[in-house]
C-alpha cells in the first residue's frame, strides 16, 4: 500500500491552487479583452455579460482565498511554501481588482451607447492587448516561480504608459476643439486609465514573484499615485 | 557585540563520543541573554549533545574528545569555562537548570519537590523556602492551579502540570540559564500552550535554550533559531527570518518537510 507524505499532500494542494489562479487570470484576461471589444463594437448586450462574468471572478477569488487559509491552518507551511501562499492571497486580490477594471470598461460601453466614437478609440484595443499580454506572462512567471521574467516585465509597462499619454493628449485636443465631446472623451480617458491600472497591478504581481523566490520585498515600479504622494505640496 | 554581551559563547566546539560518532563539528554559536534560543533539526543532529555540554551532562557519557571554547558569563559578568575539567559541577547545574522531555517528579508533595533542591543546598529558612515555592510556581504558570493543595503528592498532577512543576523546580534554584530538551513532547496542546506561554514570561529573567519537539514549536517560540544537521550548525538566524526566509537550502528543505 502506498502512502502519501505530508509533503506530497502540500505539493498537490499548491499545484491545485496555482491552477485555480491561472483560471482566475484567464477569466480576467477574457473580461478585459471582451470589454474592449464590446467598446469597439458598441455592443451593449455583450458589455452586460461582462458584469455577470465579474461575479464569477469574485467567486473564484473567494474560493482561492478560502483554500489558502485552509492550507495554512491544516499544513502549517513554512519558508518558501508560506511565502508562496501569502503571495497567492495577494495575487488573487490583484486579479479580482483587475476584473473590476474590466467591468468598469463594460459600464462605460453602456454609458456611451451608440453615439459615434471619438478617433482616439483606435489606441484602446492595442493598449489592452499589451496589458493582457503582460498579465498572462506575469501569471505564467508566477506559476513557474520565474524571478528573472518578473524583473523584466515591469519595464514593459512603459508601453502602456506611452499609450495612455497618447490617448490623454488626443482626448484633451478633442475636448478643446469640440466641447460637445467632453462627456465621451472623459469616458474614454477612464477606459485608458483602467487599462493603465491593470498594468500597474501586473507590476505588483511581479513583486510577489520575486518575494516568493528570494524572500525579498522589492518595489519594482512605483505607480503615479505613489510619485504624487511624495511631492512636497 | 562584545563576547560578554552574550550569556554563552561557544567557539569551534567539537565533541566526539568514544564509539567514534562525531557529535558536534566545530560549532560556533553565541546565545543571547533574555531570549529563547531554539536548537532544531532532525534526530542525531547534535542538539541535545550541545545542550548537555552546557551543564556538563556529557560527563556521564563516554566522550572521546571535547575541544574548542564554551564560556558562560555569570550574572556578575565573570567568564566561566564550561569545558574546564575541574569545574564545580553542582554549582554549574544550579546556574544552568535543565528540563527533560518526560517530567520526572520526585515521590514527594508538590511543595517538597520545590524545596528539596534548596534544602540540599543548605537553605533552612522556612519563610524563604515558602517564598521560593510561590515564586517558582508563579513563574512556571502553575501557582493558581496548585496553591490550595501544595501538600498533595506531586504524582497526582496531570502530565502538563508535572512538566510545569519540573520547570518550577529548576527555577526554585534561581538558575541563570534554563535548558529544555523537548519539554512538551508528551503534552497535550493545551498544556503545551501553557508551557510555551510561561517560557515567554520567563525569558525576561532567564536565558532560555529550547530543543523543540516540532518545527512548528520552533517557529512559535524562537527569538533566535539554530538549525543542526549531522553535528553541524547549518544556519543561525533571528527566529522569524529562519522560518519565513531561511538562507540555506538544507534549512529550507528541512523546515518545508522535504526531509526529516
Amino acid at each position: 500500500m502506498s502512502t502519501i507524505s505530508p509533503r506530497e499532500t502540500l505539493d498537490r494542494a499548491i499545484d491545485e491552487l496555482l491552477a485555480q489562479l491561472v483560471e482566475q487570470s484567464a477569466m480576467v484576461e477574457k473580461a478585459i479583452t471582451d470589454a474592449v471589444q464590446a467598446l469597439n463594437e458598441q455592443n451593449i448586450e455583450h458589455a452586460k455579460l461582462i458584469y455577470v462574468a465579474d461575479r464569477q471572478i469574485n467567486k473564484k477569488h473567494f474560493e482561492i482565498e478560502e483554500n489558502v487559509i485552509t492550507l495554512i491552518a491544516t499544513q502549517q507551511p513554512m519558508a518558501r511554501d508560506l511565502r508562496l501562499l501569502a503571495a497567492i492571497l495577494e495575487v488573487t486580490t490583484e486579479l479580482e481588482r483587475m476584473g473590476d477594471y474590466g467591468k468598469g470598461i463594460a459600464r462605460i460601453v453602456v454609458r456611451i451607447g451608440s453615439e459615434d466614437l471619438l478617433p482616439p478609440i483606435r489606441h484602446i484595443q492595442p493598449m489592452a492587448k499589451v496589458c493582457v499580454d503582460l498579465l498572462h506572462r506575469a501569471i505564467q512567471a508566477f506559476v513557474e516561480r520565474d524571478a528573472e521574467t518578473a524583473r523584466i516585465l515591469p519595464g514593459e509597462d512603459d508601453k502602456v504608459d506611452d499609450y495612455f499619454n497618447t490617448v490623454y493628449r488626443e482626448l484633451m485636443d478633442q475636448m478643446i476643439s469640440s466641447p460637445g465631446s467632453v462627456d465621451q472623451a472623459n469616458h474614454l480617458l477612464w477606459v485608458a486609465h483602467n487599462l493603465e491600472r491593470v498594468a500597474d497591478r501586473v507590476t505588483n504581481v511581479c513583486e510577489r514573484i520575486v518575494f516568493v523566490v528570494t524572500g525579498e520585498m522589492l518595489e519594482m515600479d512605483r505607480t503615479d499615485d505613489e510619485w504624487y504622494a511624495d511631492e512636497p505640496w | 557585540m562584545a563576547e560578554n554581551d552574550y550569556k554563552i559563547i561557544t567557539e569551534n566546539l567539537v565533541l566526539q563520543y568514544s564509539d567514534g560518532t562525531e557529535s558536534l563539528k566545530n560549532i560556533t554559536l553565541n546565545i543571547p541573554r533574555h531570549a529563547i534560543s531554539v536548537l532544531f533539526g532532525p534526530a542525531g543532529g547534535g542538539k541535545s549533545t550541545y545542550l548537555r555540554v552546557l551543564n556538563r551532562l556529557n560527563d556521564l557519557a563516554s566522550v572521546n574528545e571535547m575541544s574548542g571554547r564554551a564560556i558562560l558569563f555569570t550574572k556578575d559578568g565573570q567568564p566561566l569555562n564550561l569545558l574546564h575539567p575541574d569545574i564545580d559541577i553542582t554549582a554549574l547545574r544550579r546556574r544552568v537548570g535543565m528540563v527533560f522531555a518526560r517530567p520526572v517528579v520526585l515521590p514527594m508533595s508538590i511543595k517538597e519537590n520545590l524545596t528539596y533542591g534548596l534544602q540540599v543546598a543548605g537553605e533552612r529558612n522556612r519563610s524563604r523556602l515558602n517564598q521560593a515555592v510561590e515564586r517558582s510556581l508563579t513563574q512556571a504558570a502553575l501557582w493558581d492551579e496548585v496553591k490550595d493543595r501544595l501538600d498533595d503528592p506531586a504524582v497526582d498532577l496531570s502530565g502538563g502540570q508535572q512538566q510545569r512543576l519540573c520547570i518550577a523546580r529548576s527555577l526554585a534554584l534561581e538558575p541563570e540559564v534554563l535548558l529544555l530538551d523537548e519539554p512538551t513532547s508528551g503534552l497535550d496542546p493545551i498544556s503545551t500552550g501553557k508551557v510555551e506561554a510561561s517560557l515567554q514570561e520567563l525569558k525576561k529573567d532567564y536565558t532560555i535554550i529550547l530543543v523543540p519537539h516540532s518545527v512548528q514549536q520552533a517557529a512559535r517560540t524562537a527569538d533566535y533559531a539554530a538549525f543542526f544537521l549531522q553535528g553541524e550548525l547549518v544556519e543561525y538566524a533571528v527566529g522569524h527570518e529562519m522560518f519565513t526566509k531561511p538562507k540555506n537550502q538544507r534549512t529550507a528543505d528541512y523546515i518545508e518537510g522535504r526531509f526529516g
